[in-house]
């Protein structure tokens, strides 16, 4: 074995790591401007224990009061031939001031009796000589004693010398009664009830869109996915076409069933049948199992009967959305107090409203898609070499300047260049051309890894969304719709969305692969294999994710009022610059009490049901 | 019948897991397949139903090309072939007759498993084939609550489920004590002597192929080695299967 030799340079080197280190902190203090100078000024410590003192006594709770106030006569700077002052009114409360004049600065005796025990108040001077002057001087409290009696040492004020009389006045106040709560607990809340249920909603959005985006952002899934490039430029090309298609047919569905809906009665009507028809006709064409493949007249009937079903849905879906809002409508006027429970009902249906068309895109684009798609892939399979690359030029060609077009069309809405050469026969002219060579440079009948691509893509999108803060989202929602708790559900659930969506992909990329093959070795197709072999593996990661994600948001929406997003966060940060500790210190109260409720409810959910 | 045409795997890595193998299944046939670990048992059993895509060669089945077949065509041969893994493949938390209905998923159609519901032919069937593999009454617990020898019987029961014409066995009681490894074993006889399903099913000791094969295979790093009757696998046979270092136990 050598000898370890120790070589100056490592001594050096340590040397001189330390003191790069003690520069780095050198820095660090300066620039976050580190000084305990602030810390030991007198007015800082005095507005500290001020606000402290405010902080620990939340506005939460007050009670009826009684008040007793009673004047007593003085003279400050005692008068030629001294003074007498009348009897005080023994009957009710009273207060003696002995003497009853001394010099201004000069401290004089006040006693109290008769008032009601254990109160409590200030001891204060009234300049001038009208006892009902509401000025008053001085910081004393006194408190009396269990007979309603109390002694205490009264300093007269400077520079309040008069020869009139003047006045010594106790105001002492008891609570009374059972306490209630204030103003601001009300309003406190009411706010927390509105953060809880933004964080609520946001979360719900956010879980529901996260889900099928972590399953194409999980690259054991995608991995596998490969298609001949005749598919692939098949379904691209089918995207934007039954997008613009089904955006268009369900527009046309919508005006048909615009004028239907004013008729509440035909509306229940419609909304009651459709429920019944739908899922007869989705069980005549869509059979569960079928050992053998039927006939193409079969075949074409059923996918008419298909097509025409998911037709009168959206025709049922306009109707119902149509029953909610006037339902709604009718609801909120009657139920009075509960009127919340109808306005909640309209709101539904103006989503569903709003919602429809977006569906119909998506599903119409993806249909088409994915027909295409097939359609392609048996292209690929069926026709000899020589067409399928033929086929393949002109259609990833096609794709490719689509695809860029609507990139080059989306830059030209954001910064309105205005020059079609570089946002439009651009973008067509490159897309095409990348198209092409794709079609040149791969075998005809390949199958091409779009899987991943697809991975790539969205992982890419959802890391950089991701980095966005939900704060600074919601800046941009605020502008988009409004000051309120709106903009916030927003600005939360899309940032729930691309995070859960990464948290989500991660654990479907480490669940087990054994029952992936066994499920695939049965026939079963993607679709299938994810639901029957992926989802069962996943739930317990899920749910303790959304739980986490849950937490997440409801601090996050305690905070996101600060730029408008509703919220308690809008009004603590009221409070706070009103200079309102008392009050603000309720909203902080609120949130620590949610933040942990949340805490012990998702931890007990969890261990439930994981 | 089953015929393996000059099948050749060559993983990404350069691996050559099989080399060229050809031979032919007769219907009905309980064929063993035997070798050391990594010679290619696996992915041989894994080709004949395209969870691994072959690199060339070709499999042949009852006159259909399985190599050639599209997605949709795979589908249909897929669920024609039931398979029993040696670590079961169950789905943990879900219930043993849940796993044992994901049988039916190749006859299925898609759109219907949103849904997660089964015609209730298919669970009555469910439950016969549990009676069948002896279970019946563990068919609402969760599967990771059954022992190993339970949960591969789950797993006869899910491939019984496809009304298979044949079953594709990679190593079925290799995680089992020879107990239950022998009661495994009669399950896939049974299945192949009554219903007269194919068996292709790897095996690690001879005792077993003895017993319940009607003819071998084996395979030595990807090339096959020997072909013929169980019986006739003498001591030099032997030593060309698994190296001239091995010695015979059991």
């Amino acid at each position: 074995m050598k000898n370890k030799k120790t070589s100056p340079w490592k001594s050096i080197r340590l040397g001189f790591i330390i003191l790069l280190i003690f520069v780095i902190y050198a820095y660090g203090f300066d620039v976050t401007a580190v000084t305990l100078e602030e810390l030991k000024s007198e007015t800082r410590q005095e507005s500290l224990t001020r606000v402290t003192r405010a902080l620990a006594k939340p506005e939460i709770i007050e009670y009826e009061q009684t008040v007793e106030v009673v004047n007593a006569p003085v003279y400050v700077s005692c008068p030629q031939g001294g003074v007498t002052l009348p009897e005080p009114d023994t009957s009710g409360p009273y207060i003696v001031v002995s003497p009853a004049c001394a010099e201004a600065g000069e401290p004089v005796t006040v006693q109290g009796f008769n008032f009601a025990p254990n109160t409590e108040g200030p001891l204060r001077f009234i300049p001038g000589n009208d006892p009902a002057n509401i000025v008053e001087l001085g910081r004393d409290n006194v408190r009396t004693d269990g007979d309603g009696n109390f002694v205490a040492e009264f300093t007269l004020p400077k520079g309040r010398a008069s020869d009139d009389v003047q006045y010594i006045r106790a105001t002492l106040s008891a609570n009374v009664g059972t306490p209630r709560f204030t103003q601001t607990a009300k309003d406190t809340w009411n706010k927390i009830i509105e953060t809880v249920f933004l964080a609520l909603l946001a979360t719900t959005v956010g879980t529901i869109l996260a889900i099928p985006i972590s399953f194409i952002a999980a690259r054991n899934l995608m991995k596998s996915v490969r298609s001949p490039l005749t598919s692939i430029a098949f379904s691209t090309l089918g995207w934007p076409v039954g997008m613009a298609l089904g955006i268009y047919i369900v527009g046309l569905v919508g005006d048909f069933s615009g004028p239907l809906t004013g008729n509440l009665l035909l509306n229940i009507v419609i909304v009651g049948v459709l429920p019944v028809a739908i899922p007869v006709a989705i069980r005549w064409s869509l059979p569960q199992e079928e050992i053998s493949t039927p006939g193409p007249a079969l075949r074409t009937g059923r996918m008419a009967v298909i097509l025409l079903t998911v037709l009168v849905s959206f025709f049922g879906l306009y109707q119902l959305s149509g029953l909610f809002r006037n339902g709604g409508l009718v609801l909120e006027n009657i139920l009075g107090a509960w009127g919340f429970l109808g306005s909640f009902l309209f709101q539904l249906g103006d989503i569903l409203g709003v919602l429809i068309p977006v569906t119909a895109a998506l599903a119409a684009g993806g249909a088409l898609s994915s027909f295409l798609g097939r359609i392609g892939q048996r292209a690929a399979e069926k026709l000899p070499a020589a067409t399928v690359k033929l086929l393949n030029l002109i259609f990833s060609a096609l794709a490719g300047a689509t695809v860029l077009g609507l990139i080059g069309w989306l830059v030209e809405w954001l910064y309105q260049i205005g020059r079609p050469e570089f946002t439009l026969w651009g973008p067509v002219t490159v897309g095409a051309a990348l198209g092409l060579l794709l079609a040149v440079f791969s075998k005809a009948k390949d199958s091409l890894p779009i899987g991943l691509v697809i991975y790539t893509v969205t992982r890419t999108i959802l890391n950089t969304l991701r980095s966005v803060e939900a704060l600074v989202m919601a800046i941009v929602f605020v502008i988009a719709v409004g000051i309120g708790p709106f903009a916030g559900v927003m600005a939360l659930g899309l940032h729930t969305i691309v995070s859960l969506a990464k948290l989500y992909s991660e654990q479907v990329e480490s669940i087990q692969a054994g029952p992936l093959e066994a499920v695939q070795a049965t026939g079963a197709n993607r679709l299938q294999t994810i639901i029957y072999a992926v989802v069962p593996q996943i739930v317990p990661p899920y749910i303790s994710y959304t739980m986490y994600r849950w937490d997440i948001n409801v601090r996050m929406s305690t905070i996101i009022g600060f730029v408008g997003g509703g919220g308690i966060g809008f009004l603590l940060q009221q409070n706070i610059n009103l200079l309102n500790y008392r009050a603000a210190s309720a909203q902080m109260i609120a949130i620590a009490v949610v933040v942990s409720i949340m805490d012990y409810v998702s931890s007990a959910l969890r261990e439930k049901v994981v | 019948m089953l015929q393996v045409k000059n099948l050749t795997k060559i993983y990404d890595g350069g691996v050559k897991a099989l080399d060229n193998v050809s031979f032919e299944v007769p219907k009905g046939q309980f064929l063993a397949v035997i070798g050391l670990s990594g010679s290619g048992k696996s992915t041989l059993l894994r080709c004949i139903n395209r969870l691994i895509d072959p690199t060339e060669g070709q499999i042949l089945w009852d006159g259909e090309d399985v190599t050639a077949a599209s997605p949709e065509e795979m589908r249909r041969i897929r669920r024609k072939i039931g398979m029993v893994f040696q670590h079961f493949n169950l789905v943990h938390r879900s219930k043993v007759i849940t796993n044992v209905l994901a049988g039916r998923l190749g006859y299925i159609n898609p759109a219907w498993s949103f849904l997660n519901r089964f015609p209730k032919a298919d669970v009555e069937k469910a439950i016969k084939q549990l009676q069948r593999v002896g279970i019946a009454e563990k068919a609402n617990q969760r599967a990771d609550e059954l022992s190993g020898g339970q949960q591969q019987r789950v797993g006869i029961a899910r491939a019984l489920m496809q009304d298979p014409h044949m079953i594709l066995a990679d190593e079925p009681v290799a995680s089992l004590d020879p107990v239950l490894a022998h009661s495994i074993m009669k399950h896939l006889e049974e299945i192949n002597k009554s219903d007269g399903v194919t068996v292709l099913c790897s095996l690690h000791f001879l005792d077993l192929v003895h017993r319940y094969a009607d003819r071998v295979i084996a395979l030595n790093q990807g090339q096959l080695v020997y072909e013929g009757l169980p019986k006739d696998i003498d001591d030099k046979k032997f030593k060309d299967i698994y190296g001239r270092d091995a010695e015979r136990v059991g």
